[in-house]
């Protein structure tokens, strides 16, 4: 039980969140690799009073820290989780909305409370196995989040609302590396996370059944049911609850009709689901609340840029103007299909000249909260 | 050098077990059961272990069986009442046992008892008057934890133990954490059995003892080969019999020593912490404890988090009730004294024992009152 040799001068110490999954692992390995003293801490967030822990992950990753040689903990975050992030999630549902927990997640549980505790440990930085990169431009001293190198990964769109402080202590590993390098390098190293399957589901819903999820947390929800109307308001069928619905769902509405329908609107208040064809679905801009500029300053003037309005969303050219109140509004240069309220719009600098692509600068700017998708 | 604080969770083997233990293991090969010489020096070594373990408790050794440890005792006990007893299909306990007699109950519960779990004050006792209000004509057992593992609380086993005998109810202690800290002699108190693991006074994991101190029939939850008088089958783990033997004999001979040198060492703590650190409580009564075990709440923290800090910098303690994949869950030992889940969240539990000294003492509370402020500001509580 002794400690790693006193002659060499101490290390920084670096937490990093892993979850038992290749990324995290490997983020860990880079970091010990560049001489941290690394601290690997998986976060218990999930699994009620009733099953006691994901074991699995949690052995995974204390595994992969043995192999490393670093020490380990898990952190209990299980209460908190459950009333800031699990709940909204079922609520976002009951409100018409497609909520996207990840976001709260990293910014305040990865972001605000590890890095608490990290503090507390003595550690300034903490790294997770994001795609993303952050660096500081040194003319303006300001932290910037740019584009992960594996641009098919990049996960800055769920890291939208971090800020400076932030950013200032968040360390990315993998920012620069292709999945397929960070599975080899898994590999070469023999972690036994190198080969373990990408997770694709929200974590607190392993069998992806949102539905079942927010009618265990808010029975009442089994008793909503209502109807399914097309866009001049007559009734093509019943549903179960609008929890069971996302703008753009196209399977699962019961309904026959001579061509393809598609969810485009909720409307909580009367419980009704509105189903039109897929140019019900195209909007020309979005409403946003909650608006993060990773630079702590909104424009003054409206801003020509790239947005994305889902995880797997190619992106658009947009004009965003910052409005009072953390709000702003989105116009699209071209009408964007199925503008989901709950999901987030991320903007990036607009496509280069130089590049002369339909893809986005690398740098992200911030990003709200779809409120409304205006049609 | 590492600094280790949580004796209530398990203690080091200490060198003189060790040797003990190591001769077995080297020199004597045999089967306690066999008759030949190989045999019988391993069932002198297990009658050995037995007399060691009956003369540190005050007991007989005809009436000491050898298990795996408590946890195996107080299953054996408990389950076995569902065999034993046709008629009388009701338990006595309290709120604050350990898991492995809460679960045990639960279990005899599922299957048609009814055990009444008496509460306890906020210094984590319970009152005998109020335990001998819930016995009834059916109840079968009285199940109390001498010394709580979490808090060290002393429980007045004098008193139940009078008032089981007076109402006729055997009355079964757990002194997993009592022995080696606390007085334990069965020839001053009638309790019918009692239950103990070698680990928690430096002896080996993996053994214990079940003491049965009258003559009430006992159901074996482990069968054949009819070892420890048809009570335990299973061939003898004889070289940590002996070394239970030998920690108990240690136990013995120590005990006025040791709990001297804990209660100094562990009120050196609490003095050096209380006058340097505000918004601290103790839970658990300050009279009737273990001299090795303070708990304390730091108020505006997390335990977990003290507790991970603590480790970084080399002193082991513990927090709460640790689950399996080792996030740290608010106690039930504590929610049972009154304490919300957020004050049982953060606490710490600091348990003293064999080569602990003043100065590691003093390097903890120079690094708690370092620790407790950041954690203070880590919004985690």
């Amino acid at each position: 039980m002794t400690g790693p040799a006193a002659a060499v001068a101490p290390r920084e110490r670096v937490v990093v969140a892993m979850s038992g999954g290749v990324d995290s692992s490997t983020a860990a390995a880079r970091l010990v690799e560049q001489g941290y003293e690394v601290i690997g801490i998986t976060m218990h967030l999930a699994g009620g009073a009733s099953r006691c822990c994901s074991l699995e992950d949690a052995e995974d990753a204390r595994r992969v820290a043995q192999r490393l040689g670093v020490r380990f903990f898990v952190a209990n975050y299980r209460e908190r989780f459950e009333q800031e992030v699990i709940v909204p999630f079922a609520d976002s549902y009951l409100s018409g909305r497609t909520p996207i927990p990840c976001v709260a997640c990293n910014t305040r549980f990865k972001f605000e409370y590890l890095m608490e505790r990290a503090r507390v440990f003595g550690a300034e930085k903490v790294a997770t196995g994001h795609y993303a990169r952050v660096e500081r431009d040194p003319s303006s001293e300001l932290y910037t989040l740019r584009r992960a190198a594996d641009r098919s990964k990049d996960q800055t769109y769920f890291l939208f609302e971090l800020g400076q402080a932030q950013l200032s202590r968040a360390c990315f590993p993998l920012g620069a590396m292709t999945k397929s390098q960070v599975r080899e390098h898994a590999r070469e190293i023999g972690l036994t996370t190198a080969d373990k399957p990408e997770s694709q589901e929200i974590c607190f819903v392993p069998d992806g059944d949102y539905a079942g999820l927010v009618e265990r947390l808010r029975p009442e929800a089994g008793q909503l049911a209502g109807e399914i109307v097309d866009e001049a308001g007559r009734v093509l069928g019943r549903h179960a609850g609008i929890h069971h619905f996302t703008v753009g769902q196209r399977h699962g509405l019961g309904i026959s009709a001579g061509r393809r329908l598609y969810v485009s609107r909720i409307e909580p208040d009367s419980q009704r689901v509105v189903v039109g064809g897929i140019e019900a679905l195209a909007a020309h801009g979005a409403e946003l609340t909650g608006v993060n500029w990773i630079s702590g300053q909104p424009p003054e003037r409206a801003l020509q840029v790239r947005a994305q309005v889902r995880h797997r969303h190619a992106g658009v050219n947009a004009r965003v103007e910052a409005l009072p109140g953390g709000r702003a509004r989105l116009l699209f240069d071209e009408p964007v299909e199925a503008v989901a309220p709950g999901q987030a719009a991320v903007f990036y600098d607009p496509p280069t000249a130089e590049a002369g692509r339909e893809e986005g600068g690398e740098r992200t700017l911030g990003g709200g909260w779809i409120s409304t998708a205006l049609k | 050098m590492r600094i280790y604080l949580d004796h209530n969770a398990t203690t080091p083997v200490r060198e003189e077990v060790v040797e003990v233990m190591t001769a077995v293991l080297r020199e004597n090969p045999g089967n306690p059961s066999s008759t030949h010489a190989e045999g019988a020096a391993a069932l002198a070594a297990v009658t050995n272990a037995r007399e060691q373990v009956a003369s540190c408790l005050g007991t007989e050794p005809k009436r000491v069986f050898f298990t795996s440890g408590a946890t195996e005792s107080n299953n054996t006990l408990l389950c076995g009442l569902l065999a034993a007893n046709a008629s009388r299909r009701h338990v006595v306990t309290t709120t604050i046992e350990h898991p492995s007699v809460q679960e045990p109950c639960t279990w005899l519960e599922a299957r048609g008892f009814r055990v009444t779990r008496v509460p306890v004050d906020e210094d984590g006792r319970v009152d005998p008057s109020r335990l001998a209000e819930a016995i009834e004509d059916a109840t079968a057992l009285i199940s109390v934890i001498w010394a709580n593992n979490e808090t060290g609380v002393i429980q007045p086993i004098e008193e139940i133990a009078a008032c089981a005998e007076q109402r006729g109810v055997p009355f079964h202690v757990d002194a997993t954490q009592a022995i080696g800290k606390w007085p334990v002699d069965l020839s001053r108190i009638p309790v019918a059995y009692l239950s103990c693991s070698a680990h928690k006074f430096n002896g080996p994991k993996g053994v214990g003892a079940l003491v049965v101190a009258g003559d009430g029939g006992i159901e074996p939850l482990l069968l054949g080969g009819g070892q420890e008088r048809q009570r335990r089958g299973g061939t003898e783990n004889v070289s940590g019999i002996a070394g239970l033997g030998s920690a108990c004999a240690l136990a013995e001979q120590e005990l006025g020593e040791r709990r001297r040198r804990y209660a100094e060492l562990r009120d050196r703590l609490w003095r050096g912490i209380e006058t340097s650190i505000a918004g601290l409580r103790r839970n658990g009564s300050s009279e009737h404890v273990l001299p090795n075990t303070l708990n304390v709440e730091f108020a505006g923290s997390a335990g977990e988090v003290l507790l991970q800090a603590l480790d970084l910098e080399g002193v082991a303690v513990s927090a709460g009730a640790a689950c399996h994949s080792g996030s740290i869950s608010a106690s039930h030992v504590l929610t049972a004294m009154g304490r919300t889940p957020e004050e049982a969240r953060s606490c710490l539990r600091f348990s003293v024992g064999h080569g602990v000294d003043a100065a590691q003492i003093d390097r903890v509370i120079e690094l708690l009152e370092k620790l407790v402020p950041l954690a203070r500001e880590a919004v985690e509580a």
